[in-house]
């Protein structure tokens, strides 16, 4: 008998013990929950760490205002089903309170206006630890974020002064005002996730599958015709058959063309994908460390 | 079916194990080109990625593609030209998924290198084949034993800048060998690669047919990774309480923590400490699914027969097979703390498992020369990214192993009082 397990076992179970650890040492903790499969990844698991109790965390939902009507019936559906709380925070609201600057100009987005709507829902709830599902394979600055990452009373990240992170102890110690951001799945790629969501029967938004829908294409860019998303001059909206690899601001999320309309197929194209899953989101592209720069304001 | 595609046949996964590796060398020796051409040699590095090193690359003013950049990812970094923190890499293969921790290598680094060391089975160091072993290899080796780090490879870099040189090869190993007789390393190998052509590292060379190894590749997809773990003394620290407070689970207890070593079973006999209370599994279980053994590192939730207080901190282990407990402690210590050294007579929270405790420092016993085993008893001032022995006594007993037996119950960390910063990377001697 040899005593090992396979690599989406110990994913799952790294996953499950930062989540217990963030139930133990927090008052406050609550899921920074976007709509998007990795967020609902994080549910599943923390339904999991926590069986046959109920989970332990609220679910906190930044809304831009920019979303995909699918997005948020799945978010209502997914509360119900798990007997949730849902708190969300406006990003309309903090435009109109002055909080936030929307953004003008073509490639406008509200990316950076979810940061302060954000850090005012932290501080309305008194959060000390907010769950992400960022992963580290994502992006580069991602790489060297830690499992618990400190922030300051103004909700900034310094890479420079990161706790060190030693074996599997976390230290969740902080001073009053402070948080932390929690990334249980900070170890996972993208395939591991699609693989462990095949594995688990995890259900997402039909969105993810390969479906008809009018589209635009703008700036090599495939988006969805929808509310946010109108055609502008001299561009031509098109039934195609697509999917979507992540599920972000309908106003930047490419879409990409695509026939896996099940799972197995889906992990099949991740596999062969030769781009990564972000490599679609206009916001990243901006500059070399847009990501970056993002962070160190309190982006997650 | 190409490489990638393979990966993902269902059975293949279901298969696949994980290795988490660390990289070691001295500026310059070649870590970031290595790593990058593991990547990009196993079809791990995207398109979009790919363009965005091409790009820097032309800017850099680099002449061929910089494969270093794909790993180099704070903006400070890439202005330097170096590698200031840990950064975490993945790629898979058919039979592995692999975690890298790609860490500095200078001494004003240790820290950071501990980081990646704690929690790896493997670590590879980099030797310049045209320098051989160097004073930073020895840095390497020694934290690489201190942190247990069950298997070594070193590998032995530009190998074209030596002429594919058999002798330079035998030399360099020879050189490491005598030295590392004084360490504790039970698996090292050693492979001539050439990390910038790609040589022995995914592909066989061409260059050097004197050499009957394997690749870098084939040994980490090979290297024997089940024993890693202690399967031997059952140990439990309880991480939270579950209790459910619902009509269907109106008396559930389950105790939820992750098994750090031995196994657990149904009907065991248990003792918890620190009550010393004993009782016998019910269940051991993941969400509800019943296990039929549970092992390390696996994040279970067990019951109990008897309705005994069990709450976090507490440990349980298999009664017969019990840890140490105590208040006095010797242990190795790798020091964190920008500003300032370890305080003798200073007191320190100690996160050992899920257990929390207060310290104060007895003694530094003495401090060693990282570069050469020595041990400084004259100069014992322990400061960042210094390693030494100390004692030091907690308010509370805790319940351990010796490290060399068990890397989760064997290690803690001390936390500034003040800052809340962790200051201390410890590992409890035997
Ligand atoms: N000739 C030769 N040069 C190499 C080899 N590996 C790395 N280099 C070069 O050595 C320099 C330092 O490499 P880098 O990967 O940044 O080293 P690091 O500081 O250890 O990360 C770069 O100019 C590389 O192109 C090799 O195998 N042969
Ligand atoms: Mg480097």
């Amino acid at each position: 008998m040899s005593y090992t397990i396979n690599h989406l076992s110990e994913l799952e179970a790294e996953a499950i013990f930062v989540m217990r650890e963030v139930a133990a040492q927090f008052e406050k903790p609550a899921i920074l929950f976007s709509g998007g499969k990795d967020s609902i990844l994080l549910t599943h698991l923390a339904k999991k760490a926590f069986f046959p109790a109920k989970i332990p965390f609220p679910l906190v939902h930044i809304d831009t205002g920019h979303n995909f009507t699918e997005t948020i019936e799945f978010r209502d559906y997914l509360v119900k089903t798990l007997d949730a709380k849902l708190i969300v925070g406006s990003v309309q609201e903090a435009i109109d309170k002055g909080l936030a600057i929307e953004e003008k100009g073509a490639n406008a987005s509200r990316n950076v206006a979810q940061i302060p709507a954000l850090l005012k829902a932290i501080e309305d709830h008194q959060f000390d630890a907010l769950m992400g599902g960022a992963r580290r394979d994502e992006e580069k600055a991602r790489a060297k974020e830690r499992f618990f990452s400190h922030r300051d009373e103004f909700g900034q990240w310094d890479p420079k002064n990161q706790r060190p992170e030693l074996w599997n102890i976390f230290n969740g110690k902080k001073h009053f005002g402070e948080h932390f951001r929690v990334f249980p799945i900070s170890n996972w790629t993208e395939l591991d996730v699609w693989q462990y969501i095949a594995k688990e029967n995890i259900e997402l938004p039909k969105t993810y599958y390969s479906h008809v829908r009018p589209c635009v294409e703008r700036n090599g860019t495939i988006l969805a015709v929808t509310e946010h998303v109108q055609p502008r001059e001299g561009e031509e909206v098109k039934d195609m058959r697509i999917r979507f690899r992540t599920m972000g601001d309908a106003t930047i999320t490419g879409a990409y063309k695509s026939d896996a309309d099940t799972i197995e197929k889906i992990i099949q194209e991740v596999a062969a994908a030769r781009e990564t899953e972000r490599g679609n989101r206009a916001d990243d592209k901006r500059s070399e460390t847009a990501m970056e720069d993002r962070k160190k304001e309190g982006y997650f | 079916m190409s490489k990638q595609e393979e990966i993902f046949n269902a059975e293949s996964y279901e298969k696949m194990e994980l290795l988490r590796f660390t990289t070691a060398g001295s500026v310059d020796d070649g870590k970031s080109t290595l790593i990058g051409r593991l990547l990009y040699d196993s079809k791990s590095i995207f398109e979009d990625q790919m363009e965005a090193v091409k790009t820097s690359s032309e800017r850099r003013g680099d002449e061929n593609i910089n494969l270093a950049l794909v790993t180099d990812g704070l903006k400070s970094e890439r202005e330097q030209g170096i590698t200031i923190d840990v950064a975490y890499r993945y790629f898979s293969t058919p039979k592995r998924k692999f975690i890298i921790a790609d860490t500095p290598g200078h001494i004003q680094y240790t820290r950071n290198m501990v980081t990646g060391a704690s929690t790896a089975n493997l670590a590879i160091i980099l030797v310049d084949a045209r320098h051989g072993v160097v004073e930073q290899t020895k840095r390497h080796s020694l934290i690489a034993s201190l942190l247990g780090i069950p298997h070594v490879v070193i590998c032995i870099n530009k190998m074209d800048l030596v002429d594919w040189s058999e002798e330079s090869f035998n030399q360099i190993k020879n050189d490491y060998k005598q030295f590392a007789s004084k360490l504790n390393v039970k698996d090292v190998n050693f492979i001539p690669i050439s990390a910038l052509l790609g040589d022995n590292v995914v592909n066989e060379s061409e260059n050097m047919n004197w050499y009957k190894g394997s690749t870098l590749m084939y040994h980490l997809e090979n290297v024997h990774i089940a024993n890693d773990h202690n399967h031997i003394d059952s140990r439990f620290p309880v991480q939270t309480v579950i209790r459910p407070h619902s009509d269907e689970y109106h008396d559930y207890r389950g105790y939820a923590g992750r098994v750090a070593g031995g196994i657990f079973k149904k009907g065991d006999d248990i003792t918890v400490l620190p009550s010393g209370f004993t009782s016998k599994i019910k269940e051991v279980e993941t969400a509800g699914t019943p296990l039929e053994e549970a092992y390390s590192p696996m994040s279970i939730t067990m019951t109990l027969e008897d309705n005994i207080d069990v709450s976090r901190g507490d440990m349980i282990v298999r009664t017969g097979n019990m840890p140490e407990i105590s208040q006095d402690i010797d242990a190795m210590v790798c020091w964190m703390d920008e500003k300032n050294p370890i305080r003798i007579n200073g007191k320190y929270t100690l996160i050992h498992t899920s257990r929390n405790c207060r310290c104060i420092i007895k003694e530094v016993v003495y401090k060693m020369d990282v570069n050469n085993l020595h041990k400084l008893e004259d100069d014992k001032e322990i400061r960042l990214n210094d390693i030494g022995r100390i004692r030091l006594r907690t308010t509370q007993p805790i319940f351990f192993d010796a490290y060399n037996r068990n890397r989760i119950t064997g290690s803690f960390i001390l936390v500034d009082e003040a800052s809340n910063v962790t200051v201390g990377a410890c590992m409890i001697r035997s």
